[in-house]
């Protein structure tokens, strides 16, 4: 059987390293020899950190089939974790960095936790009001609290987001998220989300896995506005609104609901989207506007629905139609 | 089908649209300036004032033939009042429009974050609005047309004390907002350098209407002159609701109480008599300030705010940087050999504006003039300039 060549997961490792590494190193040759401008690197970035926002809410979102509003609230948690994490201590950049991210995904991961266990006994609509309001509140807090700045907000931090970490980070997020997916915790998460009460009646314990697959979420929301906040170097709490969260489920809606290629896709996309609308001025927001409403009258389900692409598989797929007809010729 | 048609005509014109929206931007016998500021979202209002009075001030100087014979060409981007759109913006005008100087941003957050980069490509900045004071911090590059949030509360303290008479004060400020607080806390600072006794300190938050808690304890305390760093809405009630109790101060605002007259259904006589710190004075007689009116109203049917004055200063102090490098014979494009002529020229400012005299300090913020106002007999009275 040499039609399958990407059967072991081994194998199939290998084949996206592989292919990660290559969109790496092409896209970083481009912005080193300025093929790629400031201003397109820039955006690559922005996208970047959207991927991460967009998979993660999608594991709460599609995955586990709630509706939480509230995940700029962990964004802004744990970019203010991370950029006090810096701001305080005097450390190498290499050190310093990745512990400030894995601590701000620590601490919005806490968050999540403390959110959900309450929420998550809850389901649906009462959901949403509860996240919304946690959003709101941690706005609220962090306004009025002397060591995040207030209003003036944060700054000074360094720059130490770039092309590469934002990249590692992405696809780390995306390499979690997925195998989660296919484990066996992710199938439970799979079947809250098709029925609650079925799955509890099989065993599953569906308080610990939301709260579980909740926290996930939190903890890469929390990464991305590490990565944020060493973007710019300034953080203002008003950012953090509610429409901020709405941007991050648009993004999930519009790529579809439960496909981790349809949020990168979507998050990618509508970053770039209003971008490519600045020569509209003021209309851009309504031409963007007007676009969600055309893809959702056209395709309710989302760009890519419930699919998620498999490197192995279309590979798999493109050599036994490649052989397909030889195999007729030879029969 | 049919909606697909349609679907695939709407694209098809909007694709049209970019592509003469492309055309447009096209010709480099012009010098291009950017600027970045929120022109939707919630703090529009500010950018397209900015942005009105800059394409005022543009177009009558390339009615009179331009720099060096050549036009200037104002490329917009809107920054929605967001850091990383300011951000992209900026990338974009300096990498794919190549512009020589960057006018903008409006707002303190996304200029912060602009800053931050064009001090590292040294692109002259010229914000015109931009009040917070770490702006002109990350390099020599950033200039502004505005003066800064502590030197308003400073000096409304100082002013109290040379031209009121005054010898205690109150304060009464909104504890939720950075800019009330910030001058609350410059006022404050300033009054025990100049000798001004401070009775009372009273806080209140963002949605609160009723005041007259605050307003008794500071009514106990009898001060001279009230304090009230906050915007229009807030100085008329509580300048209202002082007058209910009988509070003898007299009532100091910042610029933000301009528009305390336009409030629909308010009573004049309410504010009668408060003292208020602004960039410029519709009253003043100077040409300058006239024409700028008069220029202003014709183009766009009403009286320009103070932002779109600091935008038409913002404007008005760039090009004439612009100009005298063009005067020394180098060609404006962009490069970095040009960036630092025209910063040197900021740095060099001396002159004339809307908003009174500007040269800059050695940290790039301008030296100029307050112009305080009186509310007499429900108008706006430029008292003096202080």
């Amino acid at each position: 059987m040499m039609n399958i060549r990407f059967k072991s997961t081994k194998s199939r490792y290998i084949l996206n390293a592989a292919a990660v590494l290559a969109l790496y190193g092409v896209l970083y040759a481009m912005i080193e020899n300025g093929i790629l401008n400031r201003y397109a690197a820039g955006l690559l970035m922005t996208a970047g950190y959207n991927i991460i926002l967009a998979v993660s809410l999608n594991l709460a979102a599609g995955f586990l089939g709630q509706l939480p509003l509230g995940h700029a609230g962990f964004m802004s948690v744990g970019a203010y974790a991370s950029a006090l994490f810096t701001l305080g201590l005097e450390m190498d950049g290499a050190v310093e960095f990745p512990l400030a991210l894995i601590i701000g995904g620590l601490v919005a991961a806490v968050f999540g936790v403390l959110i959900g266990l309450p929420a998550l006994r809850l389901s649906g609509d009462y959901l949403a009001i509860i996240t919304l309001g946690f959003g709101e509140i941690i706005r609220v807090v962090i306004l009025n609290l002397s060591f995040t700045g207030g209003a003036f907000g944060l700054q000074g931090m360094k720059r130490y987001s770039n092309f590469t970490n934002i990249f590692i980070f992405a696809v780390i997020t995306l390499f979690v998220i997925s195998t989660l997916i296919k484990s066996r915790h992710g199938r439970a998460i799979l079947a809250i989300r098709e029925d609650e009460i079925a799955a509890e009646a099989s065993g599953i314990p569906t308080t610990y896995y939301k709260t579980f697959a909740f926290a996930v979420s939190a903890f890469f929301a929390g990464v991305a506005g590490g990565l944020y906040a060493h973007h710019l170097c300034i953080l203002d709490p008003s950012t953090f609104g509610f429409m901020k969260s709405v941007e991050i489920l648009v993004m999930v809606v519009l790529g579809g609901m439960g496909s981790l290629i349809g949020s990168v896709v979507a998050a990618f996309g509508l970053t770039l989207l209003p971008e490519l609308l600045r020569e509209f001025a003021q209309y851009r927001i309504i031409v963007y506007s007007l676009l969600l409403v055309l893809v959702m009258i056209f395709k309710p389900s989302g760009l890519f629905g419930r699919y998620d692409f498999s490197l192995g598989k279309t590979v798999d797929d493109l050599f036994i139609k490649l052989r397909a007809p030889n195999k007729k010729g030879g029969a | 089908m049919k909606s697909v048609k349609t679907l695939a005509l709407v694209l098809a014109c909007m694709l049209t649209a970019v592509l003469f929206a492309g055309c447009a931007g096209g010709g480099s016998d012009t010098i291009k300036i950017g600027f970045i500021g929120p022109l939707t979202g919630e703090v529009a209002q500010y950018g397209v004032a900015a942005q009105n009075a800059m394409n005022l001030y543009i177009d009558s100087l390339n009615e009179k033939g331009g720099i060096g014979g050549k036009k200037i060409e104002l490329i917009s981007y809107d920054d929605k009042g967001d850091a990383t759109e300011a951000v992209n913006a900026y990338n974009k005008l300096v990498t794919s429009d190549e512009v020589v100087a960057i006018l903008g941003a409006i707002t303190s957050t996304p200029t912060i974050a602009v800053a931050q980069q064009s001090a590292v490509d040294n692109v002259p900045m010229m914000t015109p609005t931009a009040t917070h004071a770490d702006v002109t911090s990350y390099g020599n590059n950033t200039f502004r047309a505005c003066f800064l949030d502590p030197f308003q509360g400073s000096t409304m303290a100082k002013f109290s004390v040379d031209e009121l008479s005054a010898k205690t004060a109150a304060v009464i400020y909104n504890t939720s907002d950075a800019y009330s607080s910030g001058l609350r806390d410059s006022f404050i600072e300033t009054a025990g350098e100049v000798g001004l006794e401070i009775v009372a300190d009273e806080g209140y938050s963002k949605d609160d209407v009723d005041f007259k808690a605050q307003l008794t304890n500071i009514a106990a305390a009898d001060p001279d002159v009230l304090f009230v760093p906050d915007y229009y809405n807030n100085v008329y009630i509580i300048s209202s609701q002082s007058k209910e109790i009988g509070l003898r101060a007299t009532l100091l605002g910042i610029d933000g109480a301009d528009g305390v007259l336009a409030i629909e259904g308010a009573d004049s006589a309410n504010v009668e008599g408060l003292y208020f710190a602004n960039h410029y004075s519709t009253e003043d007689p100077s040409e300058l300030v006239q024409g700028f009116l008069s220029g202003y109203e014709e183009e766009f049917g009403q009286t320009p705010s103070a932002l779109a004055a600091l935008g038409y200063d913002g404007a008005m102090i760039l090009c004439s940087a612009l100009e005298k490098v063009a005067a020394s014979g180098v060609k404006l494009e962009s490069s970095d050999k040009v960036f630092q002529a025209v910063i040197d020229e900021l740095d060099a400012t001396d002159m004339d504006c809307v908003t009174g005299h500007i040269t800059y300090d050695e940290n790039n913020n301008p030296i100029k003039s307050l112009a305080i106002i009186k509310v007499e007999a429900g108008e706006y009275t430029l008292y003096m300039k202080y």
